[in-house]
């Protein structure tokens, strides 16, 4: 009898051994991993109800006085992440995911988006508009009024008569020109 | 006294040894081989999803920003999951009637996650984060292969440790301009080298002997 006992606990010990002591697995919660201790199975912890943040994850900057060239190429950038897919590259609305079905958005060379303040395009990226969700977990405040700036530049692009630029600027896109 | 063993009993018994000997090592040296190798560690292989999401259709022929869905790639450690609101971004109207989407429109109507398999890991000993491999010119396709041309996600590379340092002693073979990063077809010029090592300089990156210090990782 207290052979098997013994037999039995050694037995045990050497299942315990199975396991990897190596801290491939640690135990900690990593950002994607599954908690068998929450009932949700979510190891991030939603903040209690009226919970109020100390500070807030993303406030809304006001709009920059000036636009610089950093602020532009920034604004192309994530024009070129978020929105190309359905406003397209040159902001006519002709983009790929358009392509493929989905409703049209109004192109931004209209007289009503030339003429729209930049609080709207402003909004519009904040809460969404018609069809359009709401970027605000994408494209944080300071982003969207680079955006906005980029925006700007893609309606002078596409409304300057070319006899209005300059004898350099002319002969840029002359070179760019098919 | 009658002799036990034949004359050619010598000869066999060290045959036998040689034979054992051989048998160890080899085992030891195919067992190590396997224990590395590629299927070992999964690589190639596409794990069942919730949903049958193909990088290949959404970047490689849509030609979707990995940014667009992986928002804290240049700002965090993990690249990120996107929420089920990302999907739905576009499949509110594209696709709204797919059964194979069901489990994605449940998930923002019933307000669950997605349950994803993970398809990379690294062990919890490894310290790594995407933001400032990115920010620096390491490419996504580096160590994650040609995402846009995978109908099923799978690891592209075993992330050994040897993986990682045959970059870590040698950046200047790997990095890009800061443009090329999520280019997935970005492949190294004959000038690589040259260029490289620019670009490591501009990018501040410690040279490879200090990169390669264990408490790089391991911290």
């Amino acid at each position: 009898m207290r052979e098997r006992l013994a037999l039995l606990v050694l037995c045990g010990l050497a299942l315990a051994g199975c396991k990897r002591h190596d801290m491939y697995t640690q135990q900690r919660s990593q950002t994607w991993d599954q908690s068998r201790f929450f009932p949700n199975g979510l190891s991030m912890r939603p903040p209690a109800p009226g919970a109020v943040p100390v500070q807030e994850d993303d406030p809304d900057v006001p709009q920059p006085a000036v636009v610089t060239q950093a602020m532009l190429a920034r604004g192309a950038q994530r024009f070129d992440i978020f929105c190309t897919p359905c406003h397209g590259r040159s902001g006519d609305g002709n983009g790929m995911i358009v392509q493929r079905g989905f409703p049209h958005p109004p192109s931004f060379h209209t007289d009503r988006l030339r003429e729209a303040k930049a609080q709207h395009f402003y909004d519009v990226i904040t809460n969404g508009y018609g069809v359009m969700y709401g970027y605000a977990s994408r494209v944080p405040s300071a982003d969207r009024w680079a955006v906005i700036a980029y925006v700007r530049a893609l309606q002078r692009s596409q409304g300057t008569p070319a006899a209005s630029l300059t004898a350099d600027d002319r002969a840029a896109l002359a070179q760019v020109a098919p | 006294m009658r002799q036990l063993f034949a004359p050619g009993a010598d000869a066999i018994l060290r045959l036998v040894l040689l034979v054992a000997a051989v048998l160890v090592v080899g085992g030891l040296v195919v067992a190590g081989g396997i224990s590395r190798s590629n299927w070992a560690y999964g690589v190639g292989v596409a794990p069942t999803q919730p949903v049958p999401f193909s990088h290949k259709h959404h970047v490689g022929e849509l030609g979707i920003d990995c940014r667009y869905c992986h928002t804290s790639v240049e700002k965090a450690s993990t690249a990120g999951i996107p929420p089920t609101w990302t999907c739905m971004t576009c499949h509110s109207q594209i696709w709204t009637g797919s059964p194979m989407l069901a489990p994605v429109r449940d998930s923002l109507a019933d307000d669950k996650p997605l349950h994803w398999t993970r398809v990379n890991r690294l062990p919890d000993y490894v310290y790594f984060n995407h933001s400032v491999h990115v920010t620096k010119g390491i490419g996504c396709s580096s160590c994650h292969g040609a995402i846009n041309t995978m109908q099923l996600t799978y690891r592209a590379h075993a992330f050994t440790m040897a993986f990682c340092l045959n970059c870590h002693r040698n950046p200047q073979r790997f990095i890009r301009t800061p443009d090329q990063v999520w280019n997935m077809e970005w492949q190294p010029g004959a000038d690589q080298e040259r260029i490289g090592r620019a670009l490591v300089a501009q990018a501040h990156i410690r040279p490879g002997a200090q990169l390669s210090d264990c408490s790089t990782c391991h911290r």
